[in-house]
């Protein structure tokens, strides 16, 4: 596999973050911010609780305004897309009572091309079928979300950003509280995802999945400790400067203690 | 009479049950009000809906509370109670999205302050009208059997501008009530779309007023929506039994009131609790027996 810096040169950036800064009200949360992701690359975001991870995801999908700094997709400014970022939300964020089937909550993914009022075309009904498919969830596609597994609910939310055919997909924990089944499907996803050229970043809590998985590693708290390769950004140094004191190394592993983590900043703001 | 023995008279005397349903409609006052009263059950419902998906209940009822200083202001410029009732519900509801908008506040406390505030301006404004207490529990607790004919055109139209809103907007209000993040997305107006919901809510409160008064609103938009939610399990068949248990409990206070001679507002909102109780106790899946026997039969 070609290495980022290659795939750079091919084509512009997909995603130009410069001198982001952004928050809730009056309290700052991201701090100078700047990186680029290169076409298809795939970033491991980590830091611990409350270090913006949620908050620059939420920069990115237009739903928190900046407040400092600029955006660029493709060389345009955020907001000159229509429907091109796909957010996978955090399964706490997820509403799990509403009333909805799981075709219900994958077709949503298409709803940006079929507008308001028009039915789905046979082509919509086709890609939601297949990305039901794809994430293995056929079983369940006329169930309500709520009677769904934490594994299955995961899934039903990565085919609705399959559905949607992104360019840049952004994942929320999607590893935390689901099943090694659910885990292996959404690796092997990004995997091809990766052949698609699509752009990822996925926030994650395991250090050691970001090490081995991800060719990219933000490591964020408030701002950017490091950017790049995992072999450089996860050093034992750097791993303590963004985690202060949580972090334990055990022979060679990384155990990060969150067992008491504070009040998580990223979600009492939205 | 008690509703058992009101049962076999029903049962033994079809005639005579026919008579006891149109006897009353033969009052051209009582067409009016069981028109009303059907218009109101099916708009209160839908709109509901989404009152209860968004946890919007304490917002609908501030929203009617809130519109008191608007109607004693209509009624002190001799103008119509109708439009001052709009008026101040719409601004109520605008009101209450900027104070909770740049986050120091948090959203039923503003809620909390801005409806009192209203309540109490509502009661100073109509204290100083001298047959304040008739006119206060006629807005108070609703007088469906005053609506007039000009009243229900105007409900008739207002109810197809919402109901018409719903069907429109159907997209992007599930998108923005289920997922905020997905509707930023989608470049979705968000707030835009936030602040029409409480203009469709502050008209359905508005015309509800007239069957079941400022203090039973809540009722109608959360005691159907919440029963349909036991018994469904997608958005839009929930509006629709919702509109179906919103018109029975409707119609059917509306007899009791008739026959009992009990406020209809009261009638009205204690038949929809009826039912609710009744769904919730023997509901298939969802209701308190349903699992309290699937855990017996775990065991």
């Amino acid at each position: 596999m070609s290495n980022p810096g290659d795939s750079a040169i091919e084509h512009p950036a997909r995603l130009d973050i410069n001198h982001v800064s952004a928050g809730y009200g009056n309290i700052q949360i991201l701090k100078e911010l700047t990186f680029q992701v290169p076409h298809g690359g795939q970033v491991a975001v980590v830091g611990p609780n409350g270090a913006g991870k949620s908050t620059l995801f939420r920069v990115l999908v237009g739903l928190l305004p900046l407040k400092r700094g600029n955006i660029f997709i493709h060389g345009l400014p955020l907001g000159h897309h229509q429907d091109c970022v796909a957010y996978v939300p955090q399964r706490g964020d997820v509403d799990w009572k509403f009333p909805v089937t799981v075709r219900d909550v994958v077709m949503m993914g298409r709803y940006g091309k079929i507008g308001w009022m028009s039915r789905p075309s046979k082509q919509d009904q086709e890609i939601v079928a297949e990305s039901i498919h794809q994430l293995g969830i056929s079983k369940f596609i006329n169930k309500p979300i709520g009677e769904l597994s934490g594994g299955q609910q995961q899934r039903v939310f990565l085919a609705r950003a399959i559905a949607q055919q992104p360019h840049i997909l952004l994942m929320d924990e999607p590893f935390t509280g689901v099943d090694i089944g659910t885990q292996e499907t959404a690796l092997n996803l990004l995997e091809e995802l990766h052949k698609q050229g699509v752009t990822v970043m996925v926030s994650t809590h395991d250090l050691n999945m970001a090490a081995e998985r991800f060719k990219l590693v933000l490591l964020l708290n408030r701002t950017m400790i490091a950017f790049g390769p995992p072999s450089d950004v996860l050093t034992p140094e750097k791993i303590r400067t963004a985690f202060g004191g949580k972090v334990l190394f055990i022979n060679g592993a990384v155990v990060v203690d969150e067992c008491c983590p504070p009040a998580d900043q990223d979600n009492s703001g939205a | 009479m008690s509703a058992a023995l009101l049962q076999i008279r029903i049962i033994r005397e079809h005639s005579q049950m026919v008579s006891l349903l149109l006897s009353p409609l033969s009052y051209s006052f009582m067409q009016r009000g069981m028109a009303a009263a059907i218009l109101v059950g099916i708009l209160c419902s839908i709109v509901g809906c989404y009152v209860v998906l968004r946890s919007m209940a304490f917002l609908g009822d501030a929203v009617a509370h809130a519109i008191l200083p608007g109607v004693a202001i209509a009624y002190l410029l001799n103008s119509s109670l109708t439009t001052g009732a709009l008026i101040a519900a719409i601004l109520v509801a605008l009101g209450i999205g900027i104070l909770t908008r740049q986050g120091n506040i948090k959203e039923d406390t503003a809620i909390g302050i801005l409806f009192t505030a209203a309540l109490a301006l509502g009661v100073a404004l109509i204290s100083t009208i001298r047959t304040y207490a008739m006119d206060l529990s006629h807005i108070l607790f609703g007088n469906i059997l005053g609506v007039t004919q000009g009243d229900l055109w105007l409900t008739a139209a207002l109810s197809v501008v919402v109901l018409g809103a719903i069907v429109i907007l159907y997209r992007p209000f599930l998108i923005i009530s289920f997922d905020p993040i997905l509707a930023a997305t989608l470049r979705l107006r968000i707030s835009l779309l936030n602040n029409l919901l409480m203009i469709l809510l502050a008209i359905t409160i508005v015309i509800a007023l007239q069957t079941v008064g400022i203090g039973l609103v809540a009722a109608m938009l959360v005691t159907p929506p919440a029963t349909a939610f036991l018994l469904t399990r997608r958005l839009v068949p929930m509006m629709f039994l919702s509109a179906m248990i919103g018109v029975f409990s409707s119609v059917a206070g509306l007899y009791f009131s008739f026959y009992w001679n009990i406020a209809s507002g009261a009638a009205i909102v204690l038949t929809a609790t009826l039912v609710f109780v009744l769904v919730f106790l023997f509901a298939p899946h969802r209701g308190l027996i349903w699992q309290k026997i699937q855990k017996r039969s775990a065991l």
